[in-house]
């Protein structure tokens, strides 16, 4: 049993503390809500480490994915429609819609092309809201309160909060695992590894690739949403590029080889972040040289440093 | 069952096929021959779809398989006809498993991986190792094995033995001997002469993107001329 848990302990054992996390000092509102932001990035990560890590489409507009699903709240809250019944698949859907859309455009392109295209569309995507006045358009949205779930207020509980998106989470990143290890993801894998070999064995990657994209897409809907109620409010800022590179950032530095790296990645962004900004304002002079040293000296990302530390 | 009539193919500006005409009939094997830079190879990527991503194009001529034609087709429908290719310099998925790389593109019908790892023990035994980690015996086999598990009529070779150490490269030819008892149709490229006259039912002498000859091993055999003239051996 415990040989088995093995080759899990590192994601087990992250999971075990976003759990512990409210019991050992982190239960705290402002702790919390900075909590619930790390693990809502995590989401959207790990749909973004699918397609970096699995499918080798190098996206720079995931994060207009996360818009689409925070503005779809945005959109049914102005309709006073907030049953999380509704809200939440409502959000799925159109981000989802959103990456199809976007990616039968973009995946017939590769390496810079993809990047610039996906940024592009992420581009559009952040003008437009900017633009959508009956929703604050540059000022963003405020909600009066979350979306309800059967009619109550749960969601308003941080910690209800908190545990409700620790289970999606697992959802996501098992969800994740199983798609890359079937068959499905095998022939995505292989299309990364070499576009032109799959295709000579029969298969086109471009439906593959497209499935995997507006997946990611639902996944990154889905958090849209989830970051909406956390933040109760939605600005364009949300879809700015600058988002959609941390999340390409939080993915590396976690490192692509295994999912449960963009929530370690999405963690430490986050925490990092936030622990720089308390001790300067200056902060980011500090915290861009360090993504460039992890960039530089741990190519497998924070996975690969126990490993390293072993090795000396 | 595969034919190739007047074949012209070229990169950009300069035309590297100029008249390729060959037939591999069901259940046979069909070697092309020839020096280096002949136009082999391209006429393989040719037939498989394959010159257009590599900056080529097809200028003229036919190639239908069992009476469809194949030209204008993208890679994976070609493919799909029922041609599998085990490309030169073998190019495995590196970092899937040995696994991995034989079952991401399976197609189902008689090859199953079961009976790949009869035919390659070797395969069963590295199973769970990435394909990087291969020798290059290994990564033969497992190119070989990979084309296999798409289950095709025709199985198509470019230098299957090149660079490998004398003991797998006759391991590789006896897979192939195996292959073709089993009725399997193979058109294959190689430049031991020897083993290619031993296996081959029909040879193809190409020539400056010409294919200049075409008979048995025997007939190639008793005319040392032809040898003499384009194989230089």
């Amino acid at each position: 049993m415990l040989a088995r848990l093995k080759p899990h302990a590192v994601p087990l054992a992250l999971f075990a503390a976003l759990a512990l996390a409210p019991l050992l000092g982190f239960g705290a509102g402002h702790s919390l809500s900075l909590l619930a932001r790390a693990i809502i990035l995590a989401l959207s990560a790990i749909g973004l480490a699918v397609l970096v890590g699995g499918a080798g489409l190098v996206s720079l507009g995931h994060a207009a994915c996360m818009g689409v699903g925070a503005y779809a709240v945005v959109m049914l809250d102005a309709a006073r429609i907030t049953d999380a019944l509704v809200v939440f698949p409502v959000a799925i859907l159109a981000g989802g819609l959103f990456a199809l859309l976007t990616g039968a455009v973009a995946i017939r392109t590769s390496g810079v092309n993809f990047i610039m295209i996906t940024l592009a569309f992420g581009q559009m995507a952040f003008f437009t809201a900017a633009s959508l006045s009956a929703y604050g358009g540059d000022d963003g949205y405020t909600f009066y309160g979350r979306t309800s779930l059967f009619g109550t207020r749960l969601l308003e509980d941080r910690w209800f909060f908190h545990y409700a998106l620790l289970l999606l989470l697992l959802g996501a990143w098992y969800g994740g695992r199983r798609l890359l290890a079937s068959r499905f993801g095998r022939v995505l894998r292989a299309a990364r590894e070499n576009p032109l070999r799959t295709q000579a064995l029969g298969f086109s990657p471009y439906p593959y690739q497209l499935l995997a994209y507006t997946l990611a897409g639902a996944l990154g809907g889905l958090a849209g949403a989830l970051l909406a109620n956390a933040t109760e409010f939605v600005a364009p800022s949300f879809i700015a590029w600058q988002r959609s590179g941390d999340l390409l950032f939080m993915v590396i530095l976690g490192g692509l080889g295994q999912l449960h790296g963009a929530i370690l990645g999405a963690l430490a962004f986050v925490l990092l972040e936030e622990y720089l900004a308390e001790l300067t304002p200056h902060w980011r002079l500090i915290f861009g040289p360090l993504l460039v040293l992890v960039a530089l000296y741990l190519k497998g990302g924070l996975l690969s440093l126990p490993g390293l530390l072993r090795r000396g | 069952m595969l034919r190739v009539q007047n074949l012209a193919a070229g990169y950009g500006q300069s035309q590297v096929l100029f008249n390729i005409s060959l037939a591999v009939p069901a259940g046979q094997v069909v070697a092309l021959l020839g020096r280096n830079g002949m136009g082999k190879t391209t006429t393989l990527r040719a037939i498989m779809g394959l010159l257009p991503a590599m900056g080529g194009q097809v200028l003229g001529g036919q190639v239908t398989c069992w009476g469809n034609s194949l030209l204008g087709l993208p890679p994976h429908r070609v493919a799909r006809h029922g041609l599998g290719l085990v490309p030169e310099g073998r190019q495995v998925f590196p970092t899937l498993s040995v696994r991995e790389n034989l079952t991401a593109t399976a197609r189902p019908g008689r090859w199953t991986l079961d009976r790949v790892h009869a035919l390659f023990p070797r395969l069963a035994e590295r199973s769970a190792s990435p394909g990087a980690r291969l020798s290059g015996g290994e990564q033969q086999m497992l190119a070989i094995g990979r084309a296999l598990m798409t289950n095709p009529d025709l199985l198509i070779l470019d230098e299957a033995t090149e660079g490998l150490a004398p003991l797998v490269r006759a391991d590789i030819w006896a897979v192939l001997a195996r292959l073709k008892a089993e009725g399997l149709a193979i058109l294959l490229i190689d430049k031991n002469l020897e083993a290619v006259m031993r296996l081959a039912d029909h040879l193809v002498i190409v020539e400056k993107g010409r294919s200049v000859w075409t008979g048995t091993p025997e007939a190639l055999a008793a005319a040392p001329e032809m040898r003499e003239a384009y194989l230089h051996v």
